[in-house]
């Protein structure tokens, strides 16, 4: 016993874990520290995450993602997830590609690390693309932006008003999600008939949104109440519906749609805008190091390009942090 | 690094990837299945289409966090130092949520008693000063 006791300490002191040249994880400096950072970011993610899990929890109501985020490029509209699916992808792809340069570069293969890193920067710029064309969608087409959420989900059920304010065919229940829309003003002259504008406003009929958008514009000359629907000094029209069954309202009651949860704009755009800023940091460190592996400064190293391993963690990570903004925004 | 040979791993991430991708597909499908767009009228209990969908995150977590950024091949000291402290989020969840479910009852409370829906029971036992007689 004293002699094991002894011959440990001897041991401890002639070579220990903390007399350097030794690595207590197996893992290099750099490595391990990318690892706590990247648990220091999962807590700052976290935080943002739960925080929209607390709020969402705190609302009587909460626009329902499948019909918020509906659009596809080239006009094309009603298709839940069908774009965040396609991001989605994307990512998982360019994932890939990066382990694939790792795995390339532990042979010291500098040809297939500079080839899989081109398709991983590709594949991250083609990332950031779409979420380019998500944002523009939402701010320019539906206007919502961080302080106005034109989505909102009703809590009531009731039956939408007609141009006449009699009550119209067009029925909603508890649950069903709608989209305040905006009058343009260009649209004027468009002599648009009130066919069609039962569905006309309502989230489900993107599809009809133009026709809607210049029927407003026919419809409605400016701020005001109308007998469908009041508009406010900014434009947006806010559909009159009356009341069939409610808990806070009495039943005949004639309301309009208000907007939506005010912090799903801002939780929306700072936690998707903090992931894609993640994702364009790592674009341009990914560029960095694919210009140091192109020159050969990693080849005198002999490392087995431990650079690329470290961006790889990095990259990974983003990919993992959109496994989890994909779960709350997009499938909850 | 790891055990396997160059072609293994390559093999072994390609599987990995597939799996992912199958997974992902698979959740999209379910969501929309469960909420009714797939087939009309056909919906599955929020809770289960919820909790299928943070189970199977969950799984893809775990197979990019082991497999791609290798921390199955790394030493156990490691692997605790970084996903230990995770489980400090466990109860932040639990404490934001119920957090926020309370935040939403006094909010309808506030909301009752400002349209007169709430009546206030009188307290049991309770003097009851009148102002009309200035009297208890």
């Amino acid at each position: 016993m004293a002699t094991d006791t002894l011959a440990h300490t001897d041991q401890h002191d002639s070579k220990s874990a903390w007399d350097g040249g030794e690595r207590p994880f197996k893992a290099s400096y750099g490595k391990l520290m990318m690892w706590y950072f990247l648990l220091s970011d999962a807590f700052t993610f976290s935080g943002f995450l739960i925080a929209y899990g607390a709020l969402r929890f705190s609302m009587p109501s909460w626009p329902i993602p499948d019909k918020v985020f509906s659009s596809l490029p080239f006009d094309i509209h009603n298709k839940p997830l069908y774009f965040v699916t396609f991001m989605t992808f994307v990512l998982l792809f360019s994932s890939f590609t990066m382990v694939r340069a790792v795995q390339e570069g532990q042979r010291e293969n500098k040809k297939g690390v500079v080839n899989w890193m081109i398709l991983t920067v590709i594949g991250g710029l083609a990332f950031l693309s779409c979420q380019a064309w998500e944002w523009n969608t939402l701010i320019a087409k539906e206007h919502a932006s961080v302080t106005t959420n034109p989505f909102g989900t009703h809590v009531d059920s009731g039956v939408y008003l007609d141009a006449k304010g009699n009550p119209s065919d067009e029925v909603f229940n508890p649950g069903d999600t709608y989209l305040i829309h905006k009058i343009t003003t260009h649209a004027h002259g468009a002599a648009h008939s009130d066919d069609h504008h039962g569905s006309g406003h309502s989230a489900d009929d993107h599809g009809k949104e133009d026709a809607a958008h210049s029927h407003g514009a026919a419809h409605y000359e400016g701020a005001g109440d109308y007998p469908d629907a009041y508009v406010d000094e900014r434009g947006f029209i806010h559909r009159k519906y009356k009341v069939l069954n409610s808990e806070t309202l009495d039943p005949g009651a004639v309301v309009h749609e208000p907007f939506g949860p005010k912090a799903f704009g801002a939780l929306f755009f700072f936690i998707t805008g903090f992931h894609g800023f993640h994702v364009l940091s790592g674009v341009i460190f990914l560029i960095i190091i694919l210009v140091n592996v192109a020159t050969g400064l990693y080849v005198e190293r002999k490392n087995g390009y431990e650079m690329v391993e470290k961006i790889g963690l990095y990259w990974h990570f983003v990919d993992l942090v959109w496994i989890f903004v994909f779960l709350v925004f997009y499938l909850l | 690094m790891g055990h396997h040979s160059y072609e293994d791993s390559v093999k072994l991430v390609t599987k990995t990837i597939l799996l992912l991708g199958a997974i992902t597909l698979f959740e999209v499908i379910f969501a929309l299945y469960g909420k009714g767009y797939i087939i009309e009228g056909q919906e599955l209990p929020l809770v289960v289409v919820g909790g299928v969908m943070i189970a199977l995150s969950l799984v893809k977590a775990y197979y990019v966090v082991y497999e791609f950024m290798h921390m199955k091949y790394e030493v156990p000291g490691l692997v605790k130092s970084v996903l230990l402290p995770t489980l400090l989020l466990v109860w932040a969840i639990v404490a934001f949520f119920w957090e926020g479910m309370d935040w939403k009852k006094r909010r309808s409370l506030i909301q009752d008693k400002n349209t007169g829906r709430y009546e206030a029971q009188a307290p049991q036992g309770h003097l009851m000063f009148d102002s009309e007689t200035k009297e208890l």
